[in-house]
């Protein structure tokens, strides 16, 4: 099926060209950073996480939410979702590709990678996750491949996938659990070590993943002939979980600030103040935290109110959303978990433009594995539908 | 014979398979010997302890030269590097103040003289160590004899265990800091690759030849080494009978460098 990816329109090329290109000049980033050490990022001794793991906190949300359309029309033969789910599990699979891609630019020494598969340490939570995160992109690659075949052939998809697509459900809750527990098991840092962690990321993962699959969906049906929502109110289904999910996310969120605040123990409100406030005298997360609340409560209204049906103000709404997880899970929750630091000093973290650009190429390398996949699917509902 | 492509493909897999298995299999027989070859002797001047822990007696550390003295000792004997930027810093040993080390109980009425009076801070080569927990390939890990170590040929760099510190005792070589080493590379211990984390390791390489740590040595005093399990050690007996402090006990992680504030009086 992937020679469908290898012919396309000329808009479709140009696209991948331009991909190419950034993937290209992130190589060369990482080349530096590979030569020259993790000096040239902006991390330190005190902030020792930055972009790249929060870019990977925030993309095994992404990959988490696929459930979110499998979990319908899986058990509840939600039939709505049927021409989406393939697009919620070729997200998946990207995903956890750029999640594994961020693990590894962030390394110190990448080349010895396997030490983890060498010296396995059922102790580290580092090692859950490296478990359930590959065992989820080989689950999405099974299924979705597998689905999508049968249905070229016009098939019914093999009984034996039927119990690897029910096993995707509870492990698609497992890769976000457990890259929670990496941070909420960790003494000394207040910002993670909260029960409630792993509920934040899921409810996070819920709003934000399901809303980057709408915009893909407004792009497919824009680019192809193929329309994966056609007059069956399949978006608008996603669109009540993106909300409640975000509701969800928002409440937790404000559980964090209640205990924080009210029980006045300064090192549990000392990150919470850093990032809404400022700390003595720091202050370069306080406009960018703002942002994000503001964003938040702006894609709820306009999910909530009846502009949800409105094509743009549904857009506005679900980039805000988008934005607004991003910012609190793709930044500043790493970044802040290390402020004020273990002495109780503040030491500010900014990523440094090799950093970005490293980052932005990544991201590039998993549009174009989205693109790829995407068009596979596409095709092959083309072709059946002529 | 003609086979076609999906045979070919079944047939390639399968010696792919075969081939990979067996190299498990031998490389596994090989671990076990190399693993019992390795086995190393015990050093005949080694220093035994179950658990090795300092004290350190503040009364003794007077003026700032006392304290950089022993910083620099230990940094020399283990070449660390000394990088012009803060954010590549990499400490094994060195001091804040009172407020800063003990952060959490800050007590605003405290003398300036006890805030601002510089405190040793290193590695607290703790007994429920988060960093051995955390990290994924067990290239720290801690001795019988309860020292935190660290095996810089194992370490991915992955940074997990300076996230799990709660003392901040870990330094992370983002540069290569073989050209930040200041005078004489010291033959005693092993300069550093980039991207590896690195900290304090109570001189191992020391105590494995009858020595005591470099910064106890160079103290005069002020630093008591010793083994915590055994009752007639110094470090036992002041812990036992005098009142010391650890940093952020509430944590549990049991640190094993105690802070002796009183003085030589009782407590």
């Amino acid at each position: 099926m992937l020679e469908k990816a290898l012919s396309g329109s000329k808009r479709y090329w140009i696209w991948v060209t331009l991909l190419l290109a950034v993937i290209a000049v992130g190589l060369f980033a990482y080349m530096n950073q590979f030569n020259n050490g993790l000096g040239v990022t902006g991390m330190s001794r005190d902030v020792s996480w930055g972009l790249y793991i929060a870019q990977f906190t925030f993309l095994v949300g992404v990959a988490a939410s696929a459930v979110m359309l499998v979990l319908p029309y899986y058990l509840h033969d939600f039939k709505k979702f049927g021409k989406m789910v393939i697009l919620g599990e070729f997200l998946a699979i990207p995903a956890v590709i750029m999640c594994i891609l961020f693990i590894f630019v962030d390394l110190g020494q990448p080349m010895r990678i396997m030490n983890v598969i060498l010296h396995p340490s059922p102790r580290s939570v580092m090692f859950y996750d490296m478990i359930v995160l590959c065992g989820y992109l080989l689950i999405n690659l099974v299924v979705g491949w597998t689905t999508l075949g049968a249905e070229r052939k016009g098939a019914p998809s093999p009984k034996w996938v039927k119990p690897i697509i029910y096993l995707s459900i509870p492990w698609a809750v497992s890769i976000h659990t457990v890259t929670a527990f990496l941070y909420a098991g960790l003494p000394g840092r207040h910002l993670w070590l909260s029960a409630i962690m792993a509920a934040r990321f899921l409810a996070s993962a819920f709003a934000a993943g399901p809303a980057i699959l709408i915009l893909l969906c407004f792009i497919v049906k824009k680019v192809s002939k193929f329309d994966p929502d056609p007059g069956v109110g399949a978006i608008q289904s996603l669109v009540k979980i993106v909300r409640y999910a975000m509701i969800a996310n928002v409440f937790f969120y404000i559980l964090e600030l209640f205990t924080a605040f009210y029980s006045n123990i300064p090192e549990y409100s000392a990150p919470l103040r850093y990032i809404f406030f400022g700390l003595d005298g720091h202050t370069s997360l306080v406009p960018i935290m703002w942002t994000a609340t503001a964003l938040a409560f702006l894609g709820i209204a306009l999910l909530v109110f009846p502009t949800r049906k409105n094509g743009a103000a549904l857009t506005v709404g679900l980039l805000s959303i988008i934005t607004a997880n991003w910012i609190d899970k793709g930044m500043i929750l790493i970044v802040a978990g290390f402020v004020p630091n273990s002495f109780e000093r503040v030491i500010e973290y900014a990523p440094t433009l090799n950093e970005i650009l490293v980052t932005l190429g990544v991201y590039a390398i998993g549009a174009l594995l989205i693109t790829i996949l995407y068009k596979v699917a596409i095709s092959v509902r083309e072709e059946k539908a002529s | 014979m003609s086979i076609n492509r999906r045979q070919f493909l079944r047939r390639a897999g399968m010696i792919t398979a075969l081939g990979l298995g067996s190299s498990f299999i031998i490389s596994g027989f090989r671990k076990k010997e190399v693993a019992e070859a390795a086995g190393f002797a015990k050093a005949p001047k080694d220093l035994p302890a179950k658990r090795w822990a300092m004290v350190v007696d503040m009364s003794k550390f007077k003026t700032e030269a006392d304290i950089n003295g022993v910083i620099e000792a230990c940094h020399k004997l283990h070449n660390v590097p000394k990088f012009p930027n803060t954010k590549d810093e990499i400490k094994w040993i060195w001091k804040d103040d009172y407020h800063h080390t003990f952060a959490g109980g800050h007590n605003e009425y405290l003398d300036d003289h006890v805030l601002h009076s510089p405190f040793m801070v290193l590695c607290n080569h703790c007994e429920n160590p988060p960093c051995v927990k955390a990290c994924p390939t067990q290239a720290t890990f801690q001795r019988p004899d309860g020292i935190v170590a660290m095996d810089f040929h194992r370490c991915i760099g992955c940074r997990f265990c300076m996230g799990a510190c709660p003392f901040g005792a870990r330094s992370f070589n983002f540069r290569d800091p073989r050209p930040f080493i200041e005078g004489e590379i010291s033959p005693d211990y092993p300069t550093r690759t980039p991207g590896v984390v690195e900290k304090c390791n109570f001189c191992y390489e020391r105590l494995a030849d009858g020595l005591m740590p470099a910064c106890v040595e160079k103290s005069n005093g002020g630093l008591i080494f010793g083994d915590l399990d055994d009752p007639n050690s110094e470090v036992r007996k002041i812990v036992s009978t005098k009142f010391t402090i650890r940093r952020k006990p509430e944590l549990g992680t049991q640190p094993s460098v105690y802070y002796l504030v009183g003085g030589g009086e009782d407590a």
